[in-house]
Order: C-alpha cells, then structure tokens, then sequence
C-alpha cells in the first residue's frame, strides 16, 4: 500500500477507529437520522455538519463563554476567565504535542515567552535603549514567526533522540533560556525584565480594558481549539498520532517521522507564541521569573490537571489552576500556593493519569453502565 | 562518522579553545589557571550530583526530577545538624543519609508501582519537587543558608606555582570529586552489587530472570543516587549557599551534564561535569553576561552531532 492511499485509508474509513477517540465525542449520541432536517435537503454542507455534531452542550459552552463577561465582575473576567484562556492556550499546545505527538515538551512556556520577549525588543516597553520601537503589527507577526522558528529548532534537537530524553532535553533548553534572560542585561534587561508593554489601541478599543481583552483571547483560545481539533482529524494528525504510537510501523510505512515530529512542534509553537503575546499584554511586562522553572512546570501541571486526551482539557485545567490560584490562597497561607498545586498534581497524577477528564469520563461511565465510555486505546505511556 | 570527520569536528571545536587557551594563558597567567582550578572543583560538585542522577536514570530510565530538591534537602539537614554537633563530617555523613532516605521512600513508596511508566514517574518526581521545595521554604524561609568550612580546611593554601594562593576548601573539593568517582568505580565493576546494577542497566529482564531481586536493586540505586545528592548538596552549602531556586539550578547542570556525557554512564557524567564546570567558569571570567550562552551551545552542539551524549552508546 502506497502511503497516499494508506493515508486515504487512514483519513477515510480508519479515522473513527484510530487509537485516540476524543473523550467527549463518543458520549454524544448520534442523532437518529429521521431526526435530521437536512437529510435530504440541499443545503449547504457546513450546516448539515453542524448540525449533525452539535450537541446542547456545545451551545450551553458557547453562550456561557459568551455573556459571561457581561454578568460577571471586571476581576473575573479579567483575572480569571482571560487569564485561564491564555494559560490555557499554552497549555493546549503541550496537549497537542504530547497528547496527539507523545512528545512530552516542557519548553512550551519558553516558546512563549520568546514571542513575548521578541514583541518586547522588537515594539515599545519602558526600555527605549533595548525596545525598537517598531509598530506592533510589524513586531507582533516577527515575534510569532521567531517562536514559531525556535519552537522548531527545539523539536528538531529533541527529536533525535525519544521519549523520555524529549523532557530531559526540553527542560534544559527551558531552564537555560530562563538564566541566559536573567543574566543578560544588553537584549533582555537582566532580572528587571522590559515592563509597560500594552497592546495597541485599534479601531479604538483599549484593548487592555476588561472586556476587549477577553474577547480577544476567547478568539485567539477558541481559533487554538478548533485548529487542533481539525489537525487532529487531517491527515498530518492521523499520522502524527499513528508515529506516537509506533514510530517504526511508520517510518516503513513511508512516513518522515522526523519531519511529521519537527512539524507538530512548529505548530504547537505557534499556538503558544500567539499565547505568549497575549500573555505579555495579560501582565504588561516580561521578565524572568515568567519563563522560570515555575511556570515550565505549571504549564506541564494545567496539561496534566486537565488530561491530555481532549484539547478542551488544557482549559478546562487552566481555569482549575487560576481557580485554585486565585482561592484557594486564601483558604490556607497565602505563601503555600506551590504546595497546594504540587499535592493536587500529584494526586491527579498518582490516582487520575488521565485528569479531570478521565474522572470525569469514569464517573459518567458508573452512573450509566450501558454506554461504553472506553474505547480501545493504547495506553498512553 | 568517517576519521576525516572526526578530525574536522575535533579541529572545529578544539581549534578555537586552543587558540583562546593560548591568548589567556599568556594575557594574564594568574587568572587562567584559577579559572582553570575554579572550573575544575566546580566540576567536582557537579560530578557528585550528576553521577546520582545519571546512576538512577542508567538502570531505571526514570528522570528523577526531584533530584535538585534531594540536594537541597540535603543541604539544609548537613546545615542544621552541623549547627547541632558542631561536626561538619557528621553533616556531611547525615546529610547523605537523609537524601538517601528520601530517594528510598520515593522509590519504595511510589514509583515501584508505575514500573515502566517512564512518563508517569517523572511527573510523580515533578510534583513531589514541587512540593519538597516548598515544604523547605516553608521550614527555611528565603533566607541565604551558609555553612561554614571546617577549620582544618579554613583559608589558602599558599605558595602554589603561578597562583600562589588558593582556598583549601575549593582545593579539597577536587579530592572529594575524585574519591566520589574512584568510589563508584569500585562499586560498580568490583561489587556483587554493582555487577547486578551493570547487569540491570544492559538488560533488566534478563537480570530479574536470573533470580536476583530486581526492587532491592532498584532501591538500593535510588538510594545510592538521592545519597549522592544529599552529599554534594552539603559540599555545596559550603561553596554556594543554599537558597530556594539552588535545587533548580543543580537540576539543570544535573541534566546538562548528563545529556552532553551520554544518559547512564558515570564515566560520562564525569566529562559532562568537567566540560560544563570549565565552560561556566571561564565564561563567567572573560565574558559575564554571556556564561550561559556557552552551556547552551554546548548542549546545542552536542545534541545536533551525538544526540545520545559523548559517552552515550546506543541506548
């Protein structure tokens, strides 16, 4: 078989079968099809599609992401629900690469941060000796391509080698690029960092205000999870989760394993260089401390918290994270943040590998025993 | 790699050390060569570290990412026990032991019951690192610790050739680095249990199968490594000080050290160290705000042309 038609095959008829069926597409019952209006009908393909898939809870999702801002206090949404967007797209781009890629990264925050930092030398901080000064719309789109090309370059110097090196050598290039930010004052300014970076004022919106804010990281968050969810399901997806699978089967099948790996981190990059910018508007500033160990680690945490069979897990562990960040600080010792999230990590770990979703998907598959909620899946090393 | 390769990639990356060597040594002497000893003892902390980790990640492909916090645990117990006895070689001694423990409660407790879920239990390691650090804040607050050298190791030793004085505690460093190794050495090739730990590396099955117990081995390697440690942990409070973000830093240089020696190999580790302990203090002499940039492109350079390490074989 010829590794078109194997890739025909894989994308036509193997799709439903391939080893990771999405958590949450299997629970939704099919419409019957005398229930569907368009059966027959001419209408446009996309509306039948959508109708087909749509569930009430993807409407309730979307309204509820939707008048939220409106109901709520300018601290949740700013705070809260755009901080957990923005997180949450850095850590849809591990879910991504991990989850579909088996290519666990922890330099994800790094890629971010890169973007953020290039946005900070390339445009306007309160550095004029370091910053450019460049417009933004010039050194926003640098700063993502520059990510994107150094997220790359780590895939392609972690890809080399496999498996469990791939979070070895990640975690070194992360922590490296964390000191080389704090010792370096000429481009990075040192610990200080580079402060006041503000998006920019168009169409004139302020686009820091609460509410802009939020609706341009639910586009840029919602533009993350639909690309991943059609990538997924596109040939380069399906070949990408047929190498973490077994990697030899498609390499003789054809496939450059190497070049389909060094792809998802590009794209994967990309993802979090767009969060990183948000995130460098989010607290106005970059400095080490915001690409540090901590939050390489927290990233791998959100990931995980959620569970790394959905993308829509990365949100929903994000919006856990600034939850708990944000609360449960206030329960206990302010200073003891770190304790909780590493206990709650661990738990999740020792006790739900598959996160709140896989405890979800069991507390579902217990309360209603008829509808197999598991699907025959490799274990997810 | 053909020998005209190597010779190329040999004159490619010694070619310009040598001429640096050259320039500096006559430049100013003196500098140089402390450099050269600075460089050299820090190897020796980093050796002792790093040959842990590289030891627990040789048999049991487990990326033991506490490990800075093992060290850092063992800084602050050598603190408060040789503020108790008064004894620096009984904090060097407890220290050890308590990493020791540590590693062996992780071991036994938890991660021998994911055996062979090598991504599981580096996440176990990431949370427990997370949590260890803070508990040690919390105990220790942010506060610079330092332990003070034992008398008979206080000041310089004077009248050395071309750099006339150096601190005896820096010195004995390299003796600590070299013993630590020769120790290893024996254990590994001249002890039935470093035959069972050599065995387990190559093949663990085939070692399980010739009726030896492969979890005491397992813990016995764990704790061997958290010990070790422990003990440059109290070495290093010495020299460095221990403050919250040190355990980070000697994960990092564990890491290095045993991506660009080769995963696994002791021998490995101690050419990672020597390397990595040169490059950042001849970096932070001549080129400050540059010295991480070197261990970057270390690293970078040894991943592009020998992913598994220097030493690395084929895994």
């Amino acid at each position: 078989m010829s590794a078109a038609q194997w890739r025909r095959a894989m994308s036509t008829g193997l799709a439903g079968a391939a080893p990771r069926v999405p958590v949450g597409r299997t629970a939704a019952p099919s419409p019957a099809p005398a229930a569907d209006p368009f059966a027959h009908s001419d209408a446009p393909r996309w509306l039948k599609h959508l109708w087909r898939t749509l569930a009430p809870r993807h409407v309730f999702t979307a309204l509820l992401v939707l008048i939220f801002p409106f109901v709520a206090t300018p601290f949740f949404t700013f705070q809260v629900a755009s901080q957990s967007l923005v997180l949450g797209l850095i850590a849809l781009s591990l879910t991504f690469l991990a989850g579909y890629g088996g290519m666990v990264s922890l330099a994800q925050m790094t890629v971010a941060g890169i973007a953020g930092y290039t946005m900070a030398v390339l445009g306007t901080s309160s550095s004029p000796e370091i910053s450019l000064g460049w417009p933004w719309w010039v050194a926003v789109p640098a700063a993502v391509l520059l990510a994107t090309v150094c997220s790359a370059l780590i895939g392609w110097l972690s890809v080399r080698t496999e498996g469990i090196y791939t979070i070895m050598i990640t975690l070194a290039i992360g922590v490296a690029f964390y000191y080389i930010v704090l010792q370096n004052y000429s481009v990075f300014n040192g610990f200080q960092g580079l402060r006041e970076l503000k998006p920019p004022t168009v169409f004139g919106v302020q686009w820091r205000d609460p509410l802009p804010f939020y609706f341009l990281c639910l586009f840029w968050a919602g533009a993350g999870y639909f690309l991943v969810r059609y990538v997924v399901r596109a040939p380069f997806g399906i070949a990408l989760q047929g190498i973490r699978d077994n990697p030899r089967r498609m390499e003789a099948l054809g496939y450059g394993v190497v070049a389909h790996r060094v792809a998802a981190y590009a794209l994967s990059g990309l993802l979090a260089a767009v969060a990183g910018i948000l995130l460098a508007w989010y607290n106005a500033l970059m400095t080490p401390g915001s690409v540090g160990t901590g939050w390489l680690i927290n990233i791998l945490v959100i990931a995980v918290l959620g569970g790394m069979k959905h993308p829509i897990g990365a949100f929903l562990g994000a919006l856990v994270f600034v939850l708990l960040q944000t609360f449960a600080i206030d329960v206990i010792d302010r200073e003891r943040f770190n304790l909780v999230i590493g206990t709650v990590f661990l738990a999740i770990v020792l006790f739900s590998p598959d996160g709140l979703l896989g405890l979800w998907a069991k507390l579902r598959s217990r309360l209603s025993p008829t509808q197999a909620m598991t699907s025959p899946q490799r274990r997810q090393p | 790699m053909g020998p005209r390769n190597r010779l190329l990639l040999w004159l490619l990356v010694g070619g310009p050390i040598a001429v640096f060597s050259l320039w500096a040594a006559f430049d100013n002497t003196r500098l140089y060569f402390v450099t050269l000893l600075n460089g050299l003892t820090l190897a020796s902390l980093y050796f002792i570290v790093a040959s842990g980790f590289t030891l627990v990640f040789g048999l049991m492909r487990n990326v033991n990412l506490a490990h800075g916090s093992l060290y850092l645990l063992g800084g602050y117990v050598g603190y408060v026990v040789a503020g108790i006895t008064g004894w620096w070689v009984v904090a060097l001694a407890v220290g050890f032991l308590a990493a020791a423990l540590g590693g062996l409660l992780m071991q036994v407790l938890i991660l021998r019951h994911m055996q062979g879920q090598e991504l599981r239990q580096t996440m176990v390691t990431i949370g427990l690192s997370i949590v260890i650090a803070d508990i040690l804040l919390w105990i220790f607050t942010g506060q610079v610790h330092q332990l003070e050298a034992p008398e008979w190791l206080q000041g310089p030793i004077r009248g050395i050739p071309l750099i006339n004085a150096y601190s005896a505690y820096r010195l004995s460093l390299l003796g600590f680095g070299i013993a630590i190794g020769i120790g290893l050495w024996w254990l590994l090739n001249r002890t039935r249990v470093g035959m069972m730990i050599r065995a387990g590396v190559d093949d663990r099955g085939m070692l399980a199968a010739s009726g030896i117990n492969v979890n005491r081995v397992f813990a016995i390697t764990f704790a061997l490594g958290a010990g070790l440690a422990g003990f440059g942990g109290v070495i290093g409070a010495v020299e460095l000080s221990m403050v919250p973000g040190e355990d980070t830093r000697l994960l990092l240089v564990s890491l290095i050290v045993v991506i660009v020696g080769g995963m696994g190999s002791v021998p490995g580790a101690a050419i990672g160290a020597v390397i990595l302990g040169l490059a950042e203090t001849y970096g932070l002499a001549y080129a400050p705000t540059y010295s991480v940039v070197f261990t970057f492109v270390i690293l970078i350079l040894v991943l592009a042309f020998r992913p598994r390490g220097i030493m690395g074989g084929k895994g």
